[in-house]
């Protein structure tokens, strides 16, 4: 600790004595029941918007899982993958093979999720030999075999794809009303799940790991084990997600499952509204929705707008705008990193030191 | 005599490959950048081409007397603006989100300016002009001249980082920037010159893609992936290694393609990913990845 020779001097000692660890600067016990209101909330938003912004939420949704799982992925284990569209495209190949095979559609996107991540497995084996720059590469060599893999299999539709069978004997509005549920479903489970992963003994040593990988293995923490677990969640949440894009678009085509443009979307949504925080991929698909309902009209120049405000936050706003936010009022909404905090007791800690304090979940790099 | 025939148009396209991947091989190998535009700045180079290159009256295949050293200024300048504030960063993410960035804005710019039709720059004759040596074997002219301006660029790029001492200072700031800063080299200079290198080369393959085929605001990332492919299958860090990289993936393609069409792109994934499970640092690489 670089704090060690202050806390030589007395009125130090009486201020270091102040302080606690925990969770978070701010009781968030109130949390709980404002997110489960707000996911009560969102369940019954089929009955009050129309169709059309209905299937405009159940993208939202899409967006925001595998976002959460990207920022997973990049943002708590630090591998930066350019590949998450494996898994996506195979999620919705899951579906379109089980309804095939006369299973009901919906009933498969947990299975397609499972089978992502055991798939997930040997793939971590083969991409967990690689670091940094090739790892991002070789995650998309992945999913690009993945896609031509598929392409090949003429029984599933082959380059040109097939309709998922069994949905057109529901009536369009219940079909919209599950496909609204299960996306919410999906969307709410991936957050509950990277929340107590990131609060539970991994997500210590993810954060161990990110600040000083080399004293987190002298420690005993076991690296590779987290982040193959780490590796196989977010495969079961963009499993999930493929799974929901193939029931929603009704349709599954290997250009546009294993299209490249979900990372595009992925990386931008993360790091507009924060990698390395829960809330970030939220703010982030937020803002990217609200860009593409007001702008796209525009065609080209709205990708151009969209392009420049990456680079500027990029350049400018490094944390992203959560992250930048969170700094400034030391609040959290999903607290999941330990903070050196005032004590209960210190109404309003008036040493300087107390402005030191920071969230362990924003540290550089 | 057809698999001979497939080696041979392996090789010619793997020319290609290799010279679309010396500049991503640069930027990587020195600075680190993963640059998600490069295949963008290639078509770039191409429509600076069919604007700037008639009005010099020069003959299309000279184009790069015009555009390389404007590609070459543009890389100093990007390097020193916008590649170094994303750097000073300290987190390999932020270039690599700028770099998606602009070629999101690049894509989307010159659609605007030019719409989504493809274009290619007319070379005459030298198009159709080929080599028969027997009736199965054509060597196309154009892609013969492309691989021997690959070997000749990668190659000379090699020698001068390994001879020259801007290539030694080159390699100095790559391998440890602090070290090279307290001798007294001011790397972002040296970061400057690099990009100008590998943009200089951006624009010989921008310009050889329009010569082989079309070119459209939205066909550069087409080639990106193979280009990784080669860096990544050569070794970071050897400019040899990018073009033997650039040939192994192209040879794989084209056997794969002989054996069925279907197959090309994945036998040089499956190259690929063979390499990265024997030989995971690639076939030469000199240095661990950035």
């Amino acid at each position: 600790m670089t704090t060690a020779p202050d806390l030589l001097r007395p009125d130090s000692i009486d201020r270091a004595q102040a302080f606690r660890i925990g969770r978070s600067a701010r009781p968030s016990g109130w949390l709980i029941p404002v997110a489960a209101g707000l996911v009560i909330l969102l369940a019954f938003m089929p009955a009050l918007v129309s169709a059309g912004d209905t299937s405009l939420l159940v993208n939202v949704f899409i967006l925001l899982t595998i976002s959460t799982m990207w920022n997973l992925l990049a943002g708590y284990a630090g591998m930066v993958s350019i590949g998450q569209q494996a898994f996506i495209g195979l999620g919705a190949y899951a579906v379109l093979i089980g309804a095939i095979h006369g299973m009901e559609p919906f009933t498969v996107i947990p299975i397609a999720a499972v089978v992502c991540a055991v798939i997930a497995l040997p793939i971590s084996v083969l991409v967990f030999r690689t670091r940094g720059g090739y790892f991002a590469i070789a995650t998309w060599v992945v999913a690009s075999t993945a896609e031509l893999v598929i392409s090949s299999i003429t029984s599933i539709g082959g380059g040109t794809g097939r309709s998922v069978p069994g949905l057109a004997s529901l009536s369009p509005s219940l079909y919209g009303h599950i496909t609204y549920w299960s996306s919410l479903a999906v969307v709410v489970v991936s957050l509950a799940i990277t929340y107590l992963l990131l609060r539970s003994r991994l997500g210590l040593v993810l954060a161990a790991v990110r600040d000083d990988e080399d004293g987190a293995r002298a420690a005993g923490a076991r690296v590779m084990t987290a982040r193959r677990i780490v590796f196989m969640v977010a495969a079961l949440g963009c499993g999930a997600a493929g799974a929901l894009l193939a029931v929603s678009q009704l349709q599954v085509q290997p250009a546009s499952v294993f299209s490249v443009q979900f990372s595009a979307e992925i990386i931008f949504v993360t790091l507009i509204g924060g990698m390395g925080t829960i809330e970030g991929p939220i703010i982030g698909t937020i803002i990217y929705f609200a860009l593409q309902q007001n702008l796209a009209q525009h065609g080209a120049w709205y990708l151009i707008i969209v392009g420049t405000v990456a680079v500027v936050i990029a350049i400018w706003l490094p944390r992203g705008l959560w992250g930048t936010a969170t700094r400034r009022l030391r609040f959290e909404f999903f607290p999941v990193g330990y903070h050196v905090l005032p004590l209960k007791s210190q109404k309003k800690p008036s040493t300087p030191g107390a402005g030191a304090t920071q969230p362990a979940g924003a540290s550089d790099g | 005599m057809t698999w001979l025939n497939a080696v041979i148009q392996g090789i010619l396209i793997g020319g290609f490959y290799a010279l679309f991947a010396c500049g991503l091989s640069l930027l990587f190998g020195v600075m680190g950048i993963i640059n998600l535009a490069h295949g963008d700045f290639a078509v770039i180079a191409g429509y600076v081409a069919v604007i700037l290159v008639p009005q010099t009256h020069l003959p299309m295949v000279f184009g790069f007397l015009v555009v390389v050293p404007i590609f070459a200024l543009g890389g100093y300048i990007l390097q020193r603006t916008i590649f170094q504030a994303a750097l000073n960063r300290g987190d390999p993410l932020t270039i690599l989100l700028v770099t998606f960035g602009l070629s999101i804005i690049t894509e989307n710019a010159l659609l605007q300016a030019f719409s989504s039709n493809g274009q290619s720059l007319n070379i005459g004759n030298l198009i159709t002009d080929s080599i028969n040596p027997s009736n199965v074997i054509s060597i196309s002219d154009i892609s013969l001249v492309v691989l021997i301006v690959a070997v000749v660029v990668l190659g000379g790029l090699q020698l001068m980082l390994s001879r020259t001492a801007t290539g030694r200072t080159i390699r100095a700031v790559a391998d440890d920037r602090e070290a090279a800063e307290l001798v007294g080299i001011n790397y972002r200079h040296v970061f400057g010159i690099a990009a100008a290198i590998a943009l200089a080369t951006v624009a010989l393959a921008g310009l050889a893609s329009g010569m082989i085929t079309e070119f459209a605001p939205t066909s550069g990332t087409n080639n990106l992936l193979f280009a990784f492919e080669a860096v990544v299958i050569g070794g970071i860090g050897s400019l040899w290694g990018t073009l033997v990289g650039g040939i192994v993936l192209g040879v794989a393609q084209q056997i794969g393609a002989q054996i069925n069409p279907a197959y090309q792109i994945l036998a040089g994934h499956l190259v690929f990913l063979a390499v990265l499970a024997f030989r995971s640092r690639g076939l030469f690489a000199v240095r661990e990845a950035a």
